[in-house]
């Protein structure tokens, strides 16, 4: 019984996930350039032709060629080599803090939205406040206080998406707090945080995960743009956004390819995410479809 | 309920929000790791001048103490001396807003001039391939990171093209900038009747101005496409189309005017989204705001001066919002703000 019952159940998951792909094409596209961005960042580093930091001076500012695909740079450093590289600091730069804001964000605005009374309209005062401030110029104010490091710049992108996350999962926790299976599991005696945490947030994680993969693409850029400022990666690093910082002077003179590649690079990157997150929200809930 | 006792009751509930911005301002200092007058200090400093800066800044009182004096600093206006220029923050951070106003609501008039049609566009060829391009380019550009767009039009038009001035400020070196009336460059040239400087100040202007606006366009058109569909659907564009009116009549009259209020209501997020890129946007073309201002004053670990002006630019996210709300109840009379 059970093995008829299990790959039926599996059919139409699968044959949803294929519905929704194949009425989307984009949406196939995203996630093959997903999977294709998630190779280079666990693979990249030992593929790449050439030493990401190592300069040759006699080398510098070559326009891309067969030897260098992307060109070399001012210290004549290899640009693709660098590009693929830094995909891997990017990704862990932007999966962190968004897994961060996520875990952190849920748990507040879960307890928040289940508690309710004056503990909600605190968490919700200090949710407002965090929003009025513009999130860059904030993330810029974070990292300055804290000191210039990755790990401030991780936190720092962290707090700038925490509203989001909170308000999802309050207002989905408060849909569900009176449900009839929520009333069912407290009179079989589980506590308020095992029902919260057990029971009513995993019901809220679809909407949760479209919004990780709408925001994935915003912490991308806003890391990017924090080291493009200074703040965060130092040089030598290869990470994009600092790439197109050192490139940028560069750029009037017409050294187009050392700007291009890694902002490229960012580019395909936030757009994937932000594909999928379309692609993703279709799936979980069509009528919000703009 | 009179207008004005609404507008008032607005302005009141900006008090709080303002008072939370303060607060946060004040611990991103005191609260955190490390020793604030070391910051205050700057790099270069010995211990004795920490100490000094230390009994200076009244850092040896306790939190709430130390609160109210920073209160009294703000209400005087006194918000430090910036160690890259010598100048007082304050007088700083004013000499340098218009150019940021200017360039932020000069992009935002392009990108509300582009998106509001586009977002028509999409919404009255529903699902055709307009929809579908509508809804590519608009995710396109806000996937573009903004300085990376910021320095391919550099690249494109400057230097392939030869058509745009060298991203070098708010005017080109020969001309002189205009008498200070508003600060903002366009204006005061007009006033002044100075063409030749009214040309050189929008050549400069329109390249950063683009580049804010892309990355502003996609929010601003997504909206209206969303909120054109949902008047479009409605009853009384039914009733309209069967009492025999024009098309056009239906779209700029009925649809248009209902769908431009959530519309409106993204201008909120869309300010936040273009003050923050402003900084980018203002490093790329050395564009002398405050957002260069605090590039600079990061790199110096100048920190008065950040902190100074994550507070203008925080007031200023609430002020802009506040003229949003305020346009709301003008073009809408049902609003009672009281919710």
């Amino acid at each position: 019984m059970a093995s008829t019952i299990k790959p039926a159940g599996n059919q139409t998951f699968f044959g949803h996930a294929r519905y929704v792909v194949m009425s989307n094409p984009v949406t196939l596209i995203a996630m093959s350039l997903f999977l294709l961005i998630i190779i280079i960042a666990i693979f990249g580093p030992y593929m790449v032709p050439y030493d990401p930091l190592a300069s040759s001076a006699g080398n510098a500012l070559q326009p891309p060629s067969w030897q260098h695909w992307f060109g070399t740079d001012q210290l004549g450093r290899d640009v693709f080599s660098r590009v693929i590289v830094a995909t891997r600091l990017d990704l862990i730069i932007s999966v962190s803090a968004v897994a961060m804001s996520f875990v952190v964000g849920a748990s507040i605005g879960g307890i928040a939205g289940y508690q309710g009374g004056w503990l909600d309209s605190v968490v919700g005062r200090f949710l407002d406040t965090i929003m009025a401030f513009p999130l860059f110029v904030l993330a810029m104010g974070i990292v300055a206080a804290s000191g210039n490091t990755v790990q401030n710049v991780v936190i720092a992108t962290a707090i700038i998406n925490l509203p989001f996350y909170a308000r999802v999962a309050r207002s989905e926790v408060v849909v569900r707090r009176q449900a009839g299976w929520v009333q069912a599991a407290q009179l079989a005696g589980n506590g308020p945080m095992r029902i919260l945490f057990g029971r009513v947030l995993p019901n809220a994680l679809p909407p949760m995960m479209v919004q990780i993969s709408l925001n994935m693409g915003w912490a991308i850029l806003n890391a990017a743009g924090l080291s493009f400022i200074g703040l965060g990666v130092r040089p030598p690093t290869a990470e994009w956004g600092i790439m197109v910082a050192e490139g940028a002077g560069y750029i009037i003179s017409g050294e187009w390819w050392l700007v291009l590649f890694p902002g490229a690079a960012l580019m395909i990157a936030v757009f994937t995410f932000n594909l999928l997150g379309d692609g993703l929200r279709d799936m979980v809930d069509p009528q919000r479809r703009t | 309920m009179n207008r004005l006792l609404v507008i008032t009751k607005r302005l009141l509930q900006a008090v709080p929000t303002v008072l939370g911005i303060v607060i946060i301002t004040f611990l991103l200092t005191r609260a955190l790791p490390g020793d604030p007058a070391a910051f205050f200090a700057g790099p270069a400093a010995t211990a004795e001048s920490i100490a000094q800066i230390r009994t200076q800044l009244g850092l040896d009182q306790p939190l709430p103490v130390q609160f109210m004096t920073y209160l009294g600093d703000l209400v005087t206006g006194n918000l430090g001396q910036a160690i890259t220029t010598g100048q007082p923050v304050l007088q700083e951070l004013i000499s340098r807003m218009p150019a940021s106003l200017e360039l932020t609501l000069f992009a935002l008039l392009i990108s509300l001039s582009i998106s509001i049609p586009l977002g028509i566009l999409a919404a009255t060829h529903q699902d055709t391939w307009i929809d579908q391009l509508c809804r590519f380019v608009v995710t396109a550009g806000v996937s573009l990171p903004t300085f990376f767009t910021g320095l391919l039009l550099v690249y494109v038009f400057y230097f392939l093209l030869g058509w745009a001035p060298p991203p070098l400020g708010r005017l080109d070196i020969i001309s002189i900038s205009p008498e200070h009336i508003t600060g903002f460059y366009l204006i005061d040239s007009l006033w002044a009747q100075d063409f030749e400087t009214f040309w050189s100040a929008l050549k400069q202007l329109i390249l950063p101005a683009i580049t804010l606006a892309l990355f502003t366009l996609a929010p601003l058109a997504r909206m209206t496409r969303a909120a054109m569909l949902q008047a479009l659907g409605s009853e009384y564009i039914r009733t309209a189309r069967a009492c025999g009116l024009s098309n056009g009549k239906i779209l700029r009259t009925y649809a248009l005017r209902n769908a431009l209020l959530p519309v409106i209501t993204t201008l909120g997020m869309v300010f936040s989204f273009s003050l923050g890129a402003n900084v980018l946007v203002e490093k790329v073309f050395s564009w002398p705001g405050i957002g260069s201002f605090a590039i600079e004053a990061l790199i110096a670990s100048d920190y008065a001066a950040v902190q100074g002006f994550v507070l203008a630019m925080a007031l200023l996210f609430v002020a802009l919002n506040l003229c949003v709300d305020m346009l709301y109840t003008f073009v809408d009379p049902r609003v009672k703000l009281d919710g």
